[in-house]
């Protein structure tokens, strides 16, 4: 299988592990990624916060770019996914927008890219029972809870993402490698992103809360979709101890038995690889991990 | 021309603010309500009420996160995290000062540095950040050293064509 990839900006920079291992795991399962040649910004929660027209416009070059190849789109990043789903949908269905786009853009838009996200590719098109015949290193005995946040599932009509309210697409992945996926009634909470520079404060409630419950609720770890999400939740946590935030990719790989997987979690705020030596100690993970 | 905030609400956003009956869905749901001052229903009652000033110079408006929860919960299919982005919209066009002032002007150095580069930058946005806003200097600098130290803020930005279209895109949408 062949794929256009858009990386978005974070996974250049503080989500780069995201990135790195979502790479590996495609190529370990023989799916080509080609990253669309000088891609742009999505806009993120910026755009749309204070110019409608730019919220459209800048995911909408991206996608025009895109629509050269006869290939899915697939999106690691939960923000620039939304953004560049809704924007699509919205030059789909209101044909004022479309031709706006149009004639600022200098494009014919063709309606034939498919907008997806990472998860629901490898949920969809590769399925459990691959990824569980691939797994080398099953993860026994290890307990997260799935994290989706808002972006993935919200709002329903533009993500068109499993049941927004109880996700189960992350959980039956990480099941099919291993690992126990704990209960718990946050996986579609907000995490407080975007005030995260601005309002610290008020985001280390957020993240504070998730951590705990997320710790009630037994994990080991929190699994998350998003690269703002994982590095809000590892830098905007203040009590001690810390519970790491692994992206889904990053547990695939590992189980996969992937040689890179070490050097993912080193790019971590919060140290994971303690977590999964504790694991191994036990007997319980076979983690490919130096000492 | 209408000045009514419920009219430029509905003509903007295209959205029936006044169908709320107040079931406070989307303010139990709300992950930042403890910060408003109003939350989001009482505050689309007082767009319906016609008390513009209060709205657009509430923090309200600038600390929704837009997390679409209210959105997505709403029973009247009002997009309420939609209309917090047209308030916002409408108070900056109205010339008020914003409520949340980082807020604003992390927005502002974010789509300033994609209409430079074309892609967002965090070392630039970071630096900016820090030295523009009032939350204190040190707060943050050993994070971003961290994410410094683990090579994930490269310091130069990436060397594009899509710069001089987005820029163009940026022109092309104030008209």
């Amino acid at each position: 299988m062949n794929y256009s990839y858009y990386p978005g900006c974070s996974l250049h920079s503080t989500g780069i592990e995201y990135g790195l291992s979502t790479r590996a795991v495609f190529k370990h399962l023989g799916l080509e990624l080609n990253e669309l040649d000088d891609w742009n910004c999505c806009g993120a929660s910026s755009a749309h916060a204070l110019h409608p027209t730019l919220a459209v416009a800048l995911p909408a070059r991206t996608l025009s770019l895109a629509q050269a190849f006869d290939r899915d789109l697939v999106i690691p990043c939960a923000a620039c996914y939304n953004r560049l789903k809704g924007a699509d949908l919205a030059m789909r269905n209101d044909s004022r927008i479309r031709s706006q786009m149009e004639s600022m853009l200098g494009f014919q838009y063709a309606g034939s890219v498919a907008v997806r996200s990472v998860l629901a590719v490898l949920a969809e098109d590769v399925g459990i029972k691959r990824i569980s015949e691939e797994t080398r290193h099953p993860l026994y005995g290890f307990k997260v809870v799935t994290y989706y946040g808002c972006l993935l599932v919200r709002p329903p009509e533009i993500a068109q993402f499993d049941d927004p309210d109880n996700p189960q697409v992350m959980g039956n992945l990480m099941r099919g490698i291993g690992v126990e996926v704990m209960p718990w009634s946050h996986a579609t909470d907000c995490c407080g992103g975007s005030l995260s520079l601005s309002r610290s404060d008020v985001v280390q409630n957020l993240v504070g809360r998730l951590a705990e419950r997320a710790r009630e609720a037994g994990a080991d770890a929190i699994v998350t979709a998003c690269p703002l999400c994982q590095v809000n939740l590892e830098m905007r946590q203040t009590s001690e101890p810390k519970i790491p935030a692994f992206y889904f990719t990053e547990l695939l790989g590992l189980a996969f038995g992937l040689p890179d997987a070490d050097k993912w979690f080193r790019k971590h705020l919060i140290d994971p690889r303690p977590v999964l030596m504790s694991l191994r100690a036990d007997g319980r993970v076979a983690a490919n991990l130096k000492r | 021309m209408s000045h009514h905030l419920l009219d430029e609400i509905r003509t903007l956003s295209r959205r029936e603010v006044e169908l709320c009956y107040h079931c406070h869905k989307c303010t139990a749901g709300c992950p930042v309500v403890d910060a408003m001052q109003y939350g989001p229903d009482l505050l689309l009652r007082m767009v319906s009420l016609g008390q513009d000033e209060a709205v657009l110079k509430s923090r309200d408006i600038w600390l929704c996160v837009g997390c679409y929860i209210c959105a997505t919960r709403c029973p009247n299919d009002i997009d309420i995290a939609v209309t917090m982005d047209t308030l916002r919209q409408t108070s900056l066009a109205r010339g008020y000062p914003a409520g949340e002032r980082d807020a604003l002007l992390f927005h502002r150095l974010f789509m300033g540095v994609v209409q430079r580069f074309g892609r967002s930058h965090e070392a630039f946005m970071l630096g900016l950040f820090k030295v523009l806003s009032k939350v204190p200097l040190m707060i943050d600098v050993p994070a971003g050293i961290g994410l410094f130290m683990r090579g994930k803020v490269p310091i130069l930005p990436e060397r594009l064509r899509a710069p001089t279209q987005v820029r163009q895109i940026f022109q092309r949408s104030k008209t």
